[in-house]
């Protein structure tokens, strides 16, 4: 069986669920770095350090892919077989985006006067709107199995980020 | 420590074959070169017993090439030909030397990397630091007593792709062996960290001649994992003294200077900037060629006030990375100071105040990144002790993205992603009968490509002809554990291999570094002859011993005929191998190398699952 092949989950040997022991992961994710990165095999020949790389890139797609809770949604529905069509599914929920815009215009405003502690207020603020979306997004995975209701979730999340981004951005700049 | 050596089978650590390996680090400034002998990492001192070479290399027109001290005292008198800094000049353009008008070289009027008109003809900054290379090399094998296995060459970490390969490429030139391309704050953490064993968030402040790094790391069950890394790789302890340099023609009233009397004065600026570590003044007196007296006295409040901004400018990639990695000062356990630089007192408090706790000074600055280098050039060549197991997490520390329609950049490998890393990008033809493919990468944050560093054009050829928009072409880009770029590409409907053509922009063609090479040879014909006939063949023994080894343990992964094909490769090579027919010997190591692929994948595989197929039973009670 190759092992190269599998996927994410199943090559750190982890269940396919939303739910994740993050700690456990990254456990995984060392234990198969220590045998394939190519530091461990920088004496051998040209083969087998072609292995170590190709082997130490799969392992870092995995670790990423399965860290990040957005990207470790995406790939759930991905191995579901259901495409949330972010490109040309622009639908949200009229509370939703009211909320967004809100929270967007007070970032611009924060923005231009260079007001850091506003800026760190909303951060925290979209944080914690962060962290109740991807409760709900485990549980529409891992619960109910509504892959719809989860790529609906998936592409609110990625408005969410986008934005945390830009208030990142902008502290970056009223720091400086 | 003296360590006990127990052999595992297939993983010998038998004295007689302890691998000579070395760390070099190819500073601004200074350079060094160190190994660990008895289980130490040591810097190898020069015949006079010095352990700093300075990166100092002078041509003279009787073709003597003089590399270090003897260099540096003597540059005053010939400037022109005496390189100092060449690291500033390494995959970097004319546009992008700052003061380059007030230089004493004479650079070529030309794209790419620039090169110097010496009085032994145009050099690249690629062959200068190849002579520095080779000198440390020299020492090595002397002080070692044989041929070197390979070295870990250190760059600044915040070093774009062409930086890194133009030091690939002088290490070649050099005759060495690159094991790795180590990024200098991740050196230094090794020899903090393992000196110190403490696990936590750390910080590297590196603050050398002509580059300033900061990687935040964090040290846990001996795994270095860099978590964000940035810098400024035209920010160092130089623009320190060009400042003083300027204060001192100020102060002093002069004349525009002779480039033998600017040489003179930066020295004595350098000095008197070191005088201020440990002294409250420093007096500048000297006369000059041009017969002005200069006699001023420099305060340590004056340098503060003259270079204060030099200092703000090294917090702006601190505060950066620390967002990257999404910490804050507070969460920081120690900041180490790396490099000379370092020395400087208001540098100190800057970084005391910023992290509010005082730094780590406990290693030699100018020493910590070749020790850190030869303790993973070590554990590189195979000399691996039980206990001797940490990993090195690294990280790209630019941004990758190619150039799409109306000049704008597609970004498709983001800064501080953990190498070695890849990411797919299609693509399809414009035009019938389309055969080849120009892509253009960029490194950089920026969304114009303009704003962005040119990398390089990848020419991709002999691609099957198609109707306009029928292809599907894969390009491949591959970032390796050297924090380089590679690039392949596949036509998916027919699984054409693309052939790639690499057009780097600030850096040599294969073409160039292979001319480079054969033009060194020539210079000393039969001895290079027997060299590289002796590497071919010690590369050969080594070929025969892991696949003997491989095959001692895995044989059951190969069936009968595979296993004849195997050692069939194997009784050839070793047939050519005590000839002198280098090209028999090359052609017999890459068909092992062939039999072997598919070996060296199942051997992999079987490793992964079986660090993992214990676990799986724990998942599942």
């Amino acid at each position: 069986m190759n092992a190269f092949n599998q996927d994410h989950f199943a090559l750190f040997g982890l269940s396919q669920t939303f739910a994740l022991d993050t700690a456990l992961l990254e456990q995984r994710y060392r234990e198969v770095q220590a045998k394939v990165h190519p530091d461990k095999h920088a004496h051998l020949p040209e083969p087998d350090k072609r292995q170590a790389m190709q082997w130490a890139t799969r392992a870092n797609e995995a670790y990423q892919t399965l860290k990040q809770p957005l990207n470790r949604a995406r790939y759930l529905l991905q191995l579901a077989g259901h495409d949330p069509r972010i490109e040309d599914n622009t639908a949200m929920p009229v509370d939703f985006l009211m909320e967004q815009m809100e929270l967007r215009e007070a970032v611009a405003g924060a923005r231009v006067e260079r007001n850091a502690e506003l800026l760190e207020e909303l951060h925290e603020r979209l944080r914690r709107q962060i962290k109740a979306q991807q409760a709900a997004l485990g549980d529409d995975l891992d619960v109910r199995q509504d892959f719809a209701a989860a790529s609906d979730r998936v592409r609110q999340l990625m408005f969410q980020e986008k934005l945390l981004q830009e208030i990142n951005d902008a502290l970056e700049v009223a720091d400086a | 420590m003296a360590l006990l050596q127990i052999a595992e089978p297939g993983q010998s650590a038998a004295p007689h074959e302890h691998r000579l390996a070395v760390g070099i680090d190819l500073g601004t400034t200074n350079s060094l070169v160190a190994t660990v002998r008895s289980g130490m990492a040591v810097v190898l001192n020069d015949e006079q017993g010095h352990s700093l070479l300075p990166s100092v290399v002078r041509y003279d027109a009787d073709g003597t090439v003089t590399v270090g001290r003897d260099a540096q005292n003597r540059q005053a008198k010939d400037p022109k030909n005496t390189i100092v800094s060449v690291k500033r000049f390494m995959g970097r353009g004319r546009k992008d030397i700052a003061h380059i008008e007030s230089m004493p070289y004479d650079f070529v009027d030309a794209e790419g990397m620039v090169r110097l008109r010496t009085s032994q003809g145009v050099k690249s900054p690629v062959e200068i630091s190849a002579d520095i290379l080779r000198s440390l090399r020299i020492r090595a094998e002397g002080a070692l007593g044989g041929e070197l296995t390979g070295a870990v060459i250190t760059v600044p970490a915040y070093f774009d792709d062409a930086q890194r390969q133009a030091t690939k490429d002088a290490a070649k030139l050099a005759g060495l062996n690159v094991l790795r391309l180590l990024n200098e704050p991740t050196a230094a953490a090794i020899a903090y960290g393992l000196d110190n064993g403490s696990e936590g968030i750390y910080a590297v402040y590196d603050l050398g001649g002509g580059t300033f790094d900061i990687s935040i790391l964090r040290l846990s069950k001996g795994v270095f994992e860099v978590l964000a890394t940035g810098g400024d790789s035209a920010l160092g302890g130089d623009d320190f003294d060009q400042r003083v340099f300027c204060w001192i023609i100020e102060q002093a009233k002069l004349a525009p200077l002779s480039h033998q009397d600017a040489r003179v004065l930066l020295t004595k600026a350098r000095e008197a900037k070191e005088t201020l570590t440990n002294h409250s003044q420093a007096p500048i007196t000297i006369k000059l060629g041009s017969g002005e007296y200069v006699d001023v006295t420099l305060t340590t409040e004056v340098f503060a006030d003259i270079t204060r901004n030099l200092v703000q400018k090294t917090l702006g990639p601190v505060k950066k990375a620390l967002r990257d990695a999404g910490l804050s000062p507070e969460e920081v356990k120690g900041v180490v100071m790396v490099g000379g630089s370092t020395r400087m007192p208001q540098i100190q408090r800057a970084v005391a105040d910023y992290f509010g706790q005082e730094p780590l000074n406990n290693l030699d600055p100018d020493k910590v990144v070749a020790l850190g280098a030869a303790t993973q050039a070590n554990l590189l060549a195979g000399n691996r002790l039980p206990g001797d197991d940490w990993l090195l997490l690294d990280v790209i520390p630019l941004s990758l993205g190619l150039e799409t329609m109306g000049g704008l950049v597609e970004k498709i490998i983001p800064r501080n992603s953990t190498i070695p890393v890849a990411r797919a990008q299609d693509f399809t033809t414009f035009k019938d009968g389309q055969t080849a493919l120009a892509v253009h990468v960029v490194q950089g944050e920026r969304e114009l490509v303009s704003d962005c560093r040119s990398l390089a054009r990848f020419e991709l050829r002999g691609m099957p002809p198609m109707v306009a928009g029928a292809a599907r072409i894969r390009v491949t880009f591959q970032v390796d554990a050297d924090g380089l770029l590679s690039v392949s590409a596949r036509e998916q409907t027919t699984s054409v291999e693309a052939h790639v053509e690499v057009k780097p922009s600030y850096g040599l063609s294969d073409d160039e570094v292979a001319a480079m090479l054969k033009d060194g040879m020539s210079h000393a014909a039969d001895d290079a002859f027997r060299r590289a006939l002796r590497e071919a063949q010690v590369e050969a023994q080594r070929l025969v011993e892991a696949t003997r080894s491989a095959l001692s343990e895995d044989a059951h992964l190969l069936n009968e005929s595979e296993r004849k094909n195997v050692e069939a490769a194997i009784t050839k090579l070793q047939s050519v191998v005590i000839g002198d027919d280098r090209r028999a010997v090359d052609d017999a190591m890459a068909a092992l190398s062939r039999a072997t692929e598919e070996f060296a994948a199942r051997r992999m595989n079987q490793s992964v699952q079986r660090a993992l197929a214990g676990k799986k039973i724990e998942e599942l009670q």
